[in-house]
């Protein structure tokens, strides 16, 4: 059975006064019912990875694979239309800012209500039964109280969560997530994090998470690449992240303090050891 | 003095904006030369404490007094030069029509220093930014490029206190060792004193000696960092956030 996901030869590019510059330069992966998380410094290429899957990289980028493929689908040539019932539906994205993903003139429920309805005709007392089904499935406890809110009378956190409500309502097979929970603090990170793990597992979905944050894609994933200037210098099983072999990993690695920390200094990276950076 | 002059010290602190009270009763006594955090979850009331300790939220009552000074509701000159903030966001606290070298000969200029182009080309060689960095502006400069300049503005005026708020939230992990070794090396140089707020416990554990956790505008537990490090801390809302961490450090460690 071919994978969910197909990746080979990726590349994403855009026109630069010093000519066309590539982003991403030619990684491969291939995904199933899985975790896989995405990780690197930031400028190295994660968030038009998971844009170019869901071909939302506009003009003047440009976006070229040998195979770009959702379940047989071949991305690069499907029609705006055609990726419009594939978004949300099919495969969805969360985003680092609910506050900009959000709509402000509508309330939690009327958005929830919308992602829902965009991809299947219900009747209006299903789609109410759904959305506090939903609701309460992110843990939201008076899922009646929140969906009358609007965006600004909710906090970070909570915003999160009815992103996270809004894209998994129909049901979709691949869910990518990128930094969803950067604009958090740890307790409500750990917190959203369990909520989106919860859901992938009991429903079998595919999930990516993308993340400059090792700890927590080493918690949240099963299999991890590292990317690093458009390229990925390393791919792992998440329990072996601490044998990561490769310099820039590593260096990252030890990069970050630790909770029983007794270093005097950091190590920083020797950014001369590789090229390009 | 006998070397035990508090830096900081609060008293019975309460703070409101309007009719919302969001500090309540906070005291705290943080030693000159000592590097003190605050941790919690967000919305407890970090940054607002910093913000009355600079002066930005003047609604309140009970005591703050820096360096030994009783500090008062205004602004509060001799306060501001021995206390500076630095932000989480280098690139919202930075004016972005505003050289590097305009930006930090400011705070000099407002308070009749001179000798500022000296002090200017001093201050970026101690941050660890090149001088051609001087001429440009803020959005010529990458994250960690532009936190070091907020640290050097915060520390023209050679203040003995920085408040920092969330220094590192931003950068990566790399950056942030960086920006962490900085002020670790500034505050023995300098002999700084350190009220950081933050909600990463792993940086607490390297650039600080203890620690307040707070919730829901209270302070709910001071320890020493090294009940931290051998994850000791009693109150249950601070097992939590250790939890927390350590859930997701103990899969590398
Ligand atoms: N519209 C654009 N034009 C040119 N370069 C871009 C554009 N958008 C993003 N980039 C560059 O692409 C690189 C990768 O960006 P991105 O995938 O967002 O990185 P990250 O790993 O932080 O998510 C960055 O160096 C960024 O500056
Ligand atoms: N300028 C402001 N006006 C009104 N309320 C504010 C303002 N700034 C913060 N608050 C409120 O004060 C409380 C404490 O906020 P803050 O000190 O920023 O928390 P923390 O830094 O711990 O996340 C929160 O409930 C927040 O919504
Ligand atoms: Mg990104
Ligand atoms: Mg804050």
């Amino acid at each position: 059975m071919a994978p969910m996901l197909e990746v080979k030869n990726l590349r994403v590019s855009f026109p630069t006064h010093r000519g066309r510059v590539e982003v991403v330069k030619g990684i491969s992966f291939d995904l199933g019912r899985e975790r896989l998380g995405i990780v690197g410094e930031s400028g190295s290429g994660k968030s038009m990875t998971g844009r170019a899957i869901l071909k939302l990289i506009r003009k003047p980028g440009l976006v070229t694979a040998d195979r770009l493929a959702f379940e047989g689908v071949d991305i690069l040539r499907q029609s705006e239309k055609q990726m419009r019932s594939i978004r949300g539906a099919r495969i969805s994205m969360v985003m680092q800012d609910p506050k900009f993903s959000l709509n402000p003139v509508m309330t939690v429920g009327e958005q929830i209500a919308e992602a829902l309805v965009t991809h299947e005709k219900l009747p209006r007392r299903e789609v109410n039964e759904r959305i506090l089904t939903m609701l309460e499935a992110v843990r939201i406890n008076d899922p009646k109280r929140v969906a009358g809110l609007y965006p600004h009378e909710v906090s970070g956190g909570m915003g999160q969560r009815v992103m996270i409500a809004m894209m998994l309502i129909p049901g979709p097979e691949l869910l990518i997530a990128d930094e969803p929970t950067s604009a958090l603090d740890v307790s409500v990170q750990a917190q959203v994090l369990d909520i989106i793990d919860d859901l992938v597992t009991t429903k079998g979905m595919g999930l990516i998470l993308i993340s400059h944050d090792l700890n927590l894609v080493s918690r949240y994933c099963d299999r991890i690449l590292v990317m690093n200037s458009g390229t990925v210098v390393e791919e792992c099983a998440a329990g072996e992240l601490d044998s990561a072999r490769h310099p820039y990993t590593r260096g990252l690695l030890a990069a970050m303090p630790t909770i029983d920390e007794s270093r005097d200094e950091l190590p920083v990276l020797d950014r001369s050891q590789w090229a390009g950076t | 003095m006998g070397g035990h002059m508090s830096a900081i010290r609060l008293s019975n602190l309460d703070i409101s904006y309007g009719d919302t009270k969001v500090v309540h009763g906070v005291n705290l006594d943080i030693a000159e030369g000592e590097s003190f955090a605050l941790v919690g979850e967000s919305g407890s009331g970090k940054s607002t404490i910093l913000r009355a300790i600079a002066g930005l939220a003047p609604d309140w009552t009970g005591g703050i007094s820096v360096l030994g000074q009783a500090r008062s509701h205004g602004v509060d000159r001799a306060v501001a030069r021995q206390c500076q903030m630095v932000f989480q966001d280098p690139y919202g606290s930075l004016h972005p029509r505003k050289t590097i070298d305009a930006t930090l000969s400011e705070p000099l200029a407002i308070h009749g220093v001179g000798n500022r182009g000296k002090r200017v080309e001093a201050m970026l060689k101690a941050v660890g930014l090149d001088q051609r960095f001087r001429f440009r502006f803020p959005h010529q400069l990458s994250g960690g490029q532009r936190q070091r300049v907020a640290i050097a503005r915060a520390l023209m005026l050679e203040p003995k206190v920085l408040l920092l708020d969330e220094p590192t939230s931003a950068l990566d992990v790399s950056v942030q060792a960086e920006i962490l070794n900085l002020l670790k090396r500034l505050r023995r140089e300098q002999g700084l004193t350190f009220l950081l707020v933050t909600h990463n416990l792993p940086v607490v554990s390297f650039l600080c000696d203890r620690l307040a956790v707070m919730r829901h505008g209270r302070v709910v537990e001071v320890a020493d960092v090294d009940l931290l490090r051998s994850g000791q801390l009693v109150e249950p809302y601070s097992r939590e956030l250790l939890a927390a961490t350590e859930g997701r450090a103990g899969v590398i460690a």
